[in-house]
């Protein structure tokens, strides 16, 4: 085994192990002074997951969300230095851990806040994208353009999440300092949001916005391509969608970057 | 120590952080500013949004420095392709007036763990190390300053002390050194060395920027001191001695400090920024005096 695969193994191994060929000038047990290499690792990596979660750990508190992110960096190490490009899968495993508690600890909205934090994330970083002026927009509702058949390009960025559990409302109760009024997430409705980053340059933020749940299938059908008629049925099957206050919203919060005949 | 003279003005900077960018950009600072700002390269590979914006603000008045912490040039295996692209485009949009790597590695067998980690110097780790630096250099088509690590173990197979593999990869490659003070201090208090001795074997004049940080203090299992390079406190004063001693070896080098815990009001990282431009003055002053 040569050193650095051997180091390697010792840093991710779960019970402290001691890699070969390392020796300490004084002789005293390399253990004490490879494990400062192992918590490095280790805290490092949990401080990043609650930099991109902050409500998460905040749900569930600072230990236990220590122990979830070490069992997430067990099971999904990160595989690029861009460590925002991290956590993707962190939803999915957030779902499968609290599955795996006794029925009144599993908080049941809990993976669903992550990905609403995820898509924050995301919606931070993406590309700039130049909003579709207006004028073009309006010219492009009008005969003789085949309105059914239109297609729109949104900002890149843009986050659609519909949920069977009030997360929107447990976010957002989470977004102020002080005393803190957790709904109970169990007699709640669900909901949806649309996440995107709004303004220019270094004053621009995300916000989450609340949707009806057709509104949400409905963007999530534009994104994916399929021309407007189609999109506006595939998110009325469930629940009549108001069109023209859809349209409304994402024309208010500039989200088209192109629409296509 | 409050305002550093006009001749080292521009030299001294401190690393970025986003929530400082309002107390920088007010203006508020009296007297001489800062020279430059230094960003870890792998926080600003985002396709777009605020972060690069912040980039482009700070460069309207100020030079930049590019620190990368995660190519792995200590690493065995080839240099991740994909980030070699990641960090030409980021130098090619922002072009800072340095970049920097470590002589550490972070990935191995296809996961990155976030950390510094030591290598052995000997004849093959040097090759290798040679060959990274020689494929960054080309890449990137410019000289790359390369940073002496902090480390808390050493290795049976090491052939070289760590002055002599890196004065070896200076003279192989052409790169400078980015000599980091703390860690010097660090390495040095750890490993039973001295931290002088080991600036001293350094090829001065590779020397093309000086990192300042503070650290913490441990204890390894026999009660031996254990410094832990942690940037989460002001520098400390056996590594402002230590400065002042590389300062009247190396010259005036762009000098920084590094503050990446418990982070302070910008005031106090500009005020130890102005303190190490004062530093040098005071050294340059007292070699004239001299000379």
């Amino acid at each position: 085994m040569n050193a650095l695969a051997d180091f390697a193994d010792a840093l991710r191994a779960v019970q402290p192990m001691l890699p070969t060929d390392l020796q300490a000038w004084n002789g005293s047990a390399v253990q004490t002074r490879f494990n400062v290499y192992r918590n490095n690792r280790m805290v490092s990596l949990v401080a990043a997951l609650a930099d991109g979660f902050p409500v998460v750990a905040q749900l569930v508190g600072q230990d236990f969300f220590a122990a979830l992110a070490r069992a997430f960096v067990q099971a999904h190490p990160p595989s690029s230095p861009v460590l925002v490009q991290w956590g993707d899968a962190f939803a999915d495993f957030v779902h499968t851990f609290m599955a795996g508690l006794p029925p009144d600890a599993q908080l049941p909205y809990l993976a669903d806040v992550a990905r609403l934090e995820r898509a924050r994330v995301w919606a931070y970083h993406a590309a700039d994208a130049v909003p579709l002026p207006a004028a073009r927009l309006a010219a492009a509702l009008q005969p003789p353009h085949d309105l059914p058949r239109l297609r729109f390009t949104l900002q890149p960025g843009l986050g659609v999440l519909a949920s069977c559990h009030p997360v929107v409302t447990l976010w957002q109760a989470h977004q102020t300092d002080g005393d803190i009024h957790l709904p109970d997430g169990a007699t709640l409705p669900g909901e949806a949001a649309l996440v995107l980053r709004q303004g220019d340059g270094i004053t621009s933020e995300v916000v989450v916005i609340p949707v009806p749940a057709a509104c949400a299938h409905f963007v999530a059908g534009l994104q994916a391509g399929l021309p407007l008629a189609d999109a506006v049925a595939a998110a009325s099957q469930d629940t009549p969608l108001d069109l023209p206050a859809a349209l409304g919203l994402l024309i208010q919060h500039q989200a088209f970057v192109d629409c296509t005949p | 120590m409050d305002q550093a003279p006009a001749t080292v003005t521009g030299l001294v900077g401190v690393g970025f952080k986003p929530t400082h960018l309002p107390a920088i950009l007010s203006g508020s600072q009296a007297g001489p500013g800062l020279g430059f700002f230094e960003v870890h390269a792998e926080n600003y590979m985002v396709p777009g949004g605020p972060f690069l914006a912040h980039l482009d603000a700070l460069r309207r008045d100020h030079a930049l420095s590019i620190h990368g912490v995660g190519l792995s040039i200590g690493g065995e295996g080839p240099l991740d392709g994909a980030h070699l692209q990641r960090l030409q485009s980021l130098l090619a949009r922002f072009e800072p007036r340095w970049f920097s790597e470590h002589l550490a590695w972070s990935s191995h067998g296809g996961e990155y763990f976030n950390d510094l980690l030591p290598l052995p110097y000997h004849a093959g780790t040097l090759n290798r190390v040679c060959e990274h630096i020689d494929e960054l250099q080309h890449r990137l088509r410019r000289q790359v300053l390369l940073e002496n690590p902090s480390s808390y173990v050493e290795f049976v197979s090491s052939t070289f002390s760590e002055a002599e593999f890196l004065a070896a990869v200076v003279r192989r490659t052409g790169c400078g050194l980015l000599l980091d003070v703390n860690n010097a201090h660090v390495s040095a208090v750890n490993h039973g060395g001295d931290a002088l001795a080991f600036i001293n074997a350094l090829p001065a004049q590779a020397v093309g920027e000086i990192h300042l940080a503070g650290h913490a203090v441990d204890q390894d299992a026999a009660g031996a001191p254990l410094l832990i390079d942690d940037h989460g406190s002001p520098v400390d004063e056996a590594v402002w001695a230590l400065y002042r001693r590389a300062v009247a070896r190396v010259g005036v080098v762009p000098t920084l400090i590094e503050r990446d815990n418990n982070l302070p009001a910008f005031e106090v990282l500009r005020a130890e920024a102005l303190a190490a431009g004062a530093c040098m003055a005071e050294v340059l002053a007292s070699e004239v005096c001299a000379a």
